[in-house]
């Protein structure tokens, strides 16, 4: 049977479109969507190294959860993460507010500070690591150099080997490395809010702390939804600062311990002991996976709700 | 940009202008002292930088220099960091375009349907599904080289510029398209020709949203990654950390030299890299 130059032309135009559209999305279902639907049917099979053995239910669950030698660990660590998750809250995030607040007024010089903020954003997170545990040595790195200086010796001490400030230090570390995203994510959305509804408020005689908190916060509600839902994904994925700085065990004594840590010493093998347990490894991250995935759609429910149209 | 008679800050009392100044010098200073600091015990042997640490250096003494890109493997490391963001950046603006384009331009019942498949890949994190694409990338004989990267990060940043394509290009006026079509020219012609060469501001946002995460990445290599010759940039530095672990001046140097190339990058287009890495929060 011919084929009529319309049927030709709509053959035509629909090869045209699955040539667009077709290799993409077989990427990303072979190296995205296989594999996180893998990583939930890995966590029900016990493994031997890198063979996949029996089908064992929720075995691998409920030792992660509730086993006598993984569970206290897994709790160790995500006590931690949710630590982690309140102060970077405040000081990254309400630092950053500030900051862009500050900045928002276009004082003297703002136009550098806004480049200077964003410095350690741009860097890797192994050299911000690496930087800030030479700084933090209790010998010789700055921080007890200068303490040692101002006649302050007995302020210094063993950042990273002291077990009341480890976690601190990598907290704060992560915060200069990142402060400036939120500064300038809230920047942008404190020029979006119309001039006019400040220069109203302004001359009213509204108070600074009165604008702040009635005006500028509430209309930035958008850029706050964003920011909270990222850092909650990123304290509950942290990997990175503590790896390079207090190492896979989060030394000393657990007590910067995190689940990243847990998931990848579970997974592929502390150095010492070099015991690799896939099944277990994918039961931590399904766990993790959905304590995110419900909690973000959560948290982003509720922040938007507080978001107003202007 | 407003012209400062009428800025927001023309009317605050002294007092308060004069505390915002103090905060955000404080805080540019803590934020680039500790590079400066990096970049001046870089010039520095381990024996000055533990009596002065605060000292300027002899600038002429680049010992440091010399030898961390002598005698280490930091050069290789720096050629598959740019082979491999370079490989993944192409890939992500191909393929981005090619979703972005189908979905923006032809009307179809599954756009709706690809988009949210796009969209479910912006907001998984990959990282917690490393161990199935550790095996998946054994299978395909992938592992420890540098396509296993390339791919993991393709895979990553495509979400991203097919949202970031789409969206520019449907803001495209269809005149343009249909102008040439009368003309008889082909749809991949029209793609190519008319359309493409209006999109390269998305392009560069889309490159530089993907580049730094991808250029700074330390996750994937760890994992993925054993032999030395093909290691990135981050994850070498941990290998030449532990090798050099007592001597800071080489520390120094080759945490300088590994900051360098992005840093000033950045200096030069900041503008770009500020808008490109917040234009997932920014709307």
């Amino acid at each position: 049977m011919p084929v009529s130059p319309k049927q030709a032309r709509t053959l035509k135009h629909r090869s045209w479109v699955a040539f667009l559209v077709v290799p993409p999305v077989v990427f990303m279902s072979l190296f995205v969507v296989y594999p996180i639907l893998s990583a939930f049917a890995y966590a029900f099979y016990e493994w031997q190294g890198l063979a996949r053995g029996e089908f064992v239910g929720l075995a691998n669950f409920r030792e992660v959860l509730f086993g006598a030698t993984m569970a206290p660990t897994v709790w160790n660590a995500f006590l931690h993460n949710v630590y982690a998750l309140i102060a970077l809250m405040i000081i990254q995030n309400g630092g950053g507010f500030l900051l862009a607040w500050l900045l928002y007024k276009e004082p003297f010089g703002f136009r550098f500070h806004r480049v200077a903020v964003f410095v350690p954003v741009v860097l890797s997170t192994i050299i911000v690591g690496f930087l800030w545990k030479l700084f933090l040595n209790p010998n010789f790195g700055i921080i007890n150099q200068a303490l040692y200086s101002v006649g302050l010796d007995s302020w210094a001490k063993p950042w990273l080997g002291d077990s009341s400030t480890a976690l601190g230090a990598l907290i704060l570390a992560n915060a200069w490395h990142f402060v400036g995203f939120p500064t300038l994510v809230y920047l942008a959305g404190m020029q979006r809010i119309p001039s006019e509804i400040i220069e109203a408020a302004r001359l009213d005689g509204t108070s600074e702390w009165q604008l702040l908190k009635n005006i500028v916060w509430p209309l930035v509600a958008p850029s706050t939804t964003i920011l909270f839902t990222l850092l909650f994904i990123g304290a509950f994925n942290w990997f990175e600062i503590p790896y390079v700085m207090v190492g896979l065990d989060g030394s000393p004594f657990g007590s910067t311990d995190v689940l990243g840590l847990v998931f990848y010493r579970t997974a592929f093998g502390n150095q010492s002991a070099s015991i690799q347990n896939f099944g277990l490894g994918s039961a931590l991250a399904t766990l993790i996976f959905l304590f995110i995935v419900v909690f973000a759609s959560m948290l982003t429910l509720w922040l938007r709700r507080r978001e107003i149209q202007f | 940009m407003t012209a400062m008679a009428t800025s927001p800050a023309s009317r605050q009392p002294i007092s308060f202008a004069f505390l915002a100044q103090v905060i955000l010098i404080a805080n540019s200073f803590i934020m680039l002292y500790p590079v400066v600091v990096m970049v001046l015990s870089a010039f520095k042997t381990t024996g000055e930088i533990f009596e002065h640490p605060f000292a300027l250096p002899d600038f002429t003494q680049v010992g440091n220099f010399a030898k961390v890109l002598g005698e280490t493997a930091m050069p290789t490391y720096f050629v598959n960091s740019i082979i491999v963001t370079g490989v993944s950046i192409l890939l992500i603006l191909v393929l981005g375009t090619m979703a972005g384009y189908a979905v923006a331009r032809y009307e179809s019942r599954t756009n709706t349907f690809i988009l949210l498949f796009f969209l479910a890949g912006l907001m998984l994190p990959l990282k917690l599904a490393v161990i199935p694409l550790f095996i998946l990338l054994r299978d395909l004989n992938l592992l420890d080289s540098r396509w296993s990267l390339i791919v993991t990060y393709t895979a990553i940043g495509l979400p991203s510029a097919v949202f970031i394509m789409a969206g520019f290009l449907r803001s495209l006026p269809s005149e343009l398209e249909d102008a040439a079509r009368i003309d008889g020219a082909s749809e991949p012609r029209i793609m190519w020709s008319v359309m493409l060469p209006l999109a390269r501001p998305p392009m560069a946002i889309a490159a530089i949203q993907n580049a730094v995460p991808i250029w700074n990445d330390f996750f994937f290599p760890l994992v993925f990654i054993q032999t030395d010759a093909y290691k990135t940039l981050p994850q070498g530095l941990t290998t030449f950390m532990g090798e050099y672990t007592t001597d800071w001046g080489m520390l120094f140097a080759g945490l300088t030299i590994a900051a360098a190339p992005i840093t000033l990058l950045y200096i030069a287009l900041s503008r770009q890299f500020i808008q490109g890495m917040t234009a997932g929060a920014v709307k």
